[in-house]
């Protein structure tokens, strides 16, 4: 389309300027001026007030060094793999299985989305409840005569992080239900009843032709869950605190405890720079393969 | 002789609303058969549950025979060509016309065979390496003819195939597809509300209306004697001229203050009496001198000339209802002229007024 | 086609004439219900254990089932939660929570849309050179964690002397509010037929007349799904509550928060559910009453236009 609006005198379109001082403030002071003054100050030794000496890498050597930090990353890794991984079938599945015209359709889309609207707080806690090995789901079980049954993830160091994922995936499959159905309703009928004239039985239909059809739809929802499970903290907050000991420390967390609670401003800053990195290795290929491509097109 | 499709009454609700009611058809091997109707009529419906895709509620349909009411698309010998033409984007020409192959276990040297046959018929054999997005709108149409053709069916089913691209090449593709059927000689079913891409393609013409065949015959019959005043409006553009009249022993029909014999007019049904339509297209309305030569002509008044380079087109009326006729694109003629029409009975159609059936 | 009768079947396929044999359909359906059963127990386990711990007492919490209805009914956790019970500094239940949830979330929601709908149209239509460059930025900004850029705006904050007041968090929340707004709403007005915006400069209407006469009331769906986003995702948030406010601002969440997990004290559950359930109600509520518009809201922010 031809650009109608644009003017060559600076005040003709002045109105249209005034209206986007927020964004072009937002967008220069805050997401770039604060980003990079956090990525330089990484490189001092702030403690309670930004500002000390130039230490280099200094601050990245003593992350790295830290035990905490690695399991926060460690945990971060595996809760991230699995959430994807789960929340993607999980929400496949149910996307196709309500795209089969069931009965009832808008009541269990009401089900399987309904925690998407609450908080992570919320979330957090409901499941630390149900996972509560003296009154929760360990004592229902038991009382119905299965006297040995131990499932008190939220109290094992080893499973702590399996808790924190069931109560993630509670919170999130809806929506990742939600996208997929609208890849699913966006695919051309006849594609479906060609297969079926051809004989292709639906499964297979579903993974030759339907999946690859929904490329995009696949490579959003994976940016979106990605940038959310970096972003995981509430929900720890919540449910773990991040125990028990440090067993679901989170990076996020770290970050904040650095900055506001012990005082370690560098390391905070230096771990969320760590932070900024792991999203940059997932923004990048995305935007080369969402934008790079369509000019193509 | 067998027919090669048979429908027998056949019925589809959709909860209350009755699609398709009560259907008959019967389609001969090697047929050209169209289904003609606006959207609504329930043409793609039918085609729908011939080929599998829908269940109808009662009724049966036979394939070659074999009663394949309720049999999976892929085992009823058809293949399907879409409007939207549902290539299977990701995969190569050659993977689109093999996947449904493939998958039928079909031996790969056969495969190969069929599919290079089906890329000389069609001409696509360079394209084979390609995938859809790289096609023109014409060549997509083509691979979906393909997919159809390399399963080796009697019977070729056809949804709205032409009407996703533009004029011209829609022209060209029509006669290829009518030199196709001439090629294979294979029974095609072919949805469209095209009336010109019926008329050119089929050997004939099923024109359907709320779930029910108005009249089946050849595009000749459907033009020359349309079973019903609705067929008769529907085929022809501008569509047909309906006076209203009264036919009386004669037999003779009062229209317009002149009584018109109908000695030549070819009746269907004979001695009926009373209010008719008088029916009469455009084009076999004639003007000027051919006008007064014509057993009946009228004085009109040009309201609206509308010239179209090979013909002119005129608007006018015959005491309050709307007449419309054909002029040599070469005439003279402007809006408020006084002409001269006239036209031939036996080129026209009578319908009663009741049920609005052929008189 | 006169021919009536059915012509012979060559195959010996016995007439199927008359409803659809019940083949295998059923087993498929079997399956599907049964999965979409077993996993709405997964989902309605928690909202039902919330509900009937809520209106429970501690003793028969202490002895019954989790999963159990309550024997004795009371709604006392629920006062308990609302007016009494403690969030830290003071006793004086979540309803100050609730009500500070509510000073934080109306004039932010008002404010971030204000803003972005504006800018949105500013975008759509009457582009300008460079006006690409700050979008791209603020899109790609949508991605960067906020723990990156939150010490600084602390800073900033301060030195404007908003930090720990009420505009100060509304302002976070408007700037953070802003690239998926703006995102809306900018594919919202690209869909206004370009003719009809010409129109109206033919007709002499200038940038702010366009908006509020024709384009914001022609977006007056995506008005109301802006409100459905921001209310839920505002009311929900924990992190820029507990850095941009003071303690006796806390937004609902944080105070929710501390209700449960302060160490002190006896543990009672049934207030504590009373209390998650209350500060879950209002986006639950509006989850409920939208229906499709959250849906698509959540859907229109997701997959870029």
């Amino acid at each position: 389309m031809p650009d109608i609006a644009s003017r060559r005198s600076l005040v003709k379109n002045l109105n249209a300027k005034i209206a986007a001082i927020p964004m072009m403030l937002t967008a220069t002071v805050v997401f770039v001026g604060c980003t990079l003054w956090t990525v330089v100050y990484s490189f001092t030794n702030s403690r309670l007030l930004p500002g000390g000496d130039w230490v280099g890498l200094a601050q990245y050597e003593r992350l790295w060094g830290t035990r905490r930090w690695l399991i926060s990353v460690e945990n971060l890794a595996i809760y991230g793999f699995l959430m994807l991984v789960f929340s993607l079938v999980i929400g496949f599945l149910l996307a196709a299985i309500i795209d089969q015209r069931i009965r009832f359709e808008d009541a269990f889309r009401t089900i399987f989305l309904y925690p998407y609207a609450l908080s992570f707080i919320v979330t957090g806690l409901v499941w630390q409840w149900l996972l509560n090995p003296e009154f929760g789901i360990q004592a229902a079980v038991r009382s119905m005569g299965f006297e040995t049954f131990a499932f008190d993830p939220l109290y094992n160091s080893d499973l702590v992080l399996y808790g924190v994922i069931v109560a993630g995936l509670w919170h999130g499959t809806g929506l990742v239900m939600c996208l997929m159905l609208a890849g699913l309703r966006g695919i051309d009928e006849d594609v479906w009843k060609a297969s079926r004239v051809d004989g292709i039985p639906a499964w297979k239909t579903y993974i030759f032709i339907v999946i690859p059809m929904m490329r995009p739809v696949f490579v959003t929802t994976l940016v979106l869950i990605t940038a959310s499970i970096i972003k995981l903290y509430d929900l720890v907050i919540a449910q773990t605190g991040g125990g028990p000991g440090l067993s679901s420390e989170v990076p996020a967390k770290f970050v904040f405890d650095a900055m506001f609670v012990s005082q370690n401003l560098a390391q905070g800053f230096a771990a969320s720079t760590m932070m900024l990195v792991a999203v940059i290795f997932v923004i990048i290929p995305w935007a080369y393969l969402e934008f790079g491509g369509k000019k193509r097109g | 002789m067998q027919p090669s499709v048979s429908i027998r009454n056949l019925k589809l609700d959709f909860g209350a609303i009755q699609v398709l009611k009560d259907l008959n058809l019967d389609i001969g091997k090697g047929e050209f058969l169209v289904l003609l109707g606006s959207s609504g009529c329930g043409k793609s419906t039918l085609l729908n549950c011939i080929a599998g895709l829908l269940e109808p509620t009662d009724g049966s349909i036979f394939i070659n025979g074999d009663n394949v009411t309720w049999a999976e698309p892929s085992e009823r010998g058809i293949g399907m060509v879409f409007q939207s033409y549902a290539l299977y984007p990701q995969m190569t020409v050659k993977g689109n016309l093999s996947f449904g192959l493939k998958n039928a276990r079909v031996p790969k040297d056969e495969i190969e065979r069929r599919v290079a046959r089906a890329a000389d018929i069609l001409q696509i054999g360079p394209l084979l390496g390609r995938k859809p997005a790289a096609l023109s709108g014409g060549q997509r149409q083509r691979v979906a003819i393909g997919r159809a053709l390399v399963r080796d069916v009697e019977v070729f089913l056809f949804d709205e195939p032409l009407s996703n691209l533009d004029a011209k090449l829609r022209a060209e593709l029509r006669v290829e597809l009518k030199r196709l059927h001439n090629n294979l000689g294979n029974t095609m079913i072919y949805v469209t509300h095209d009336q010109v891409e019926a008329m050119t393609l089929a050997d004939r013409i099923a024109i359907m209306k709320g779930g029910l065949v108005m009249q089946l015959g050849s595009p000749a019959e459907i033009y020359g004697r349309p079973a019903k005043k609705y067929v008769a409006d529907f085929i022809g553009s501008p569509s047909m001229n309906f006076l209203p009249g009264k036919l009386r022993a004669g037999p003779v029909v009062d229209v317009a203050g002149q009584s018109i014999p109908l000695d030549a007019y070819d009746f269907t049904r004979k001695g009926l009496e009373g209010d008719v339509w008088f029916g009469i297209r455009p084009e076999h309305v004639a003007t000027g001198e051919a006008a007064a030569a014509c057993p009946v002509s009228y004085e009109l008044k040009a309201e609206l000339v509308k010239p179209m380079g090979a013909e002119t087109l005129v608007w006018s009326s015959i005491e309050g209802t709307p007449f419309r006729f054909r002029m040599d694109g070469h005439a003279q003629v402007a809006a408020g002229d006084i002409l001269r029409v006239g036209f031939d009975p036996v080129r026209a159609s009578l319908f009663d007024t009741v049920e609005e059936l052929r008189v | 086609m006169a021919d009536q009768t059915a012509p012979a079947p060559s195959r010996g396929i016995a007439e199927a004439v008359g409803p659809r044999p019940r083949r295998a359909l059923s087993v498929r359906n079997i399956v599907i219900y049964g999965i979409l059963a077993l996993l709405s127990v997964y989902y309605l386990l928690p909202i039902w254990v919330m509900i009937m711990t809520s209106l429970k007492g501690m003793p028969e919490i202490q002895m019954g089932n989790i999963f159990a209805p309550p024997v004795e009914l009371t709604f006392e956790p629920w006062i308990r939660a609302w007016s009494s019970v403690c969030t830290g500094l003071t006793c004086e239940g979540i309803s100050t929570g609730f009500l500070n949830s509510v000073i934080i979330t109306v004039p932010s929601v008002v404010l971030s849309i204000a803003v972005a709908s504006v800018n949105g149209y500013a975008l759509s239509l009457w582009r300008f050179r460079g006006a690409n460059v700050f979008f791209t930025i603020l899109i790609i900004g949508a991605f960067i964690p906020y723990q990156v850029m939150i010490y600084p705006i602390v800073i900033i904050l301060r030195e404007i002397g908003l930090y720990g007041d009420l505009a100060g968090l509304v302002l976070v929340h408007t700037v953070f509010g802003m690239p998926i707004l703006t995102l809306l709403f900018r594919n919202d007005f690209y869909s206004v037929p370009e003719e009809l915006f010409m129109a109206a400069r033919i007709d002499g209407a200038g940038f702010w007349t366009i908006f509020l006469k024709i384009m914001a009331p022609m977006a007056l769906p995506m008005f109301v799904v802006a409100v459905i986003l921001q209310s839920t995702a505002i009311w929900n948030d924990f992190l820029f509550g507990v850095i941009f406010s003071t303690p006796q601002n806390y937004p609902m969440t944080v105070q929710l928060n501390n209700i449960v997990n302060s160490v002190q004290g006896v543990r009672e559950y049934n207030v504590n559910m009373a209390a998650t359930l209350l500060s879950g109600l209002v986006p639950l509520t509006i989850y409920l009453v939208s229906g499709k518009l959250f849906v698509r809201g959540i859907a229109a922010g997701a997959v870029k236009g």
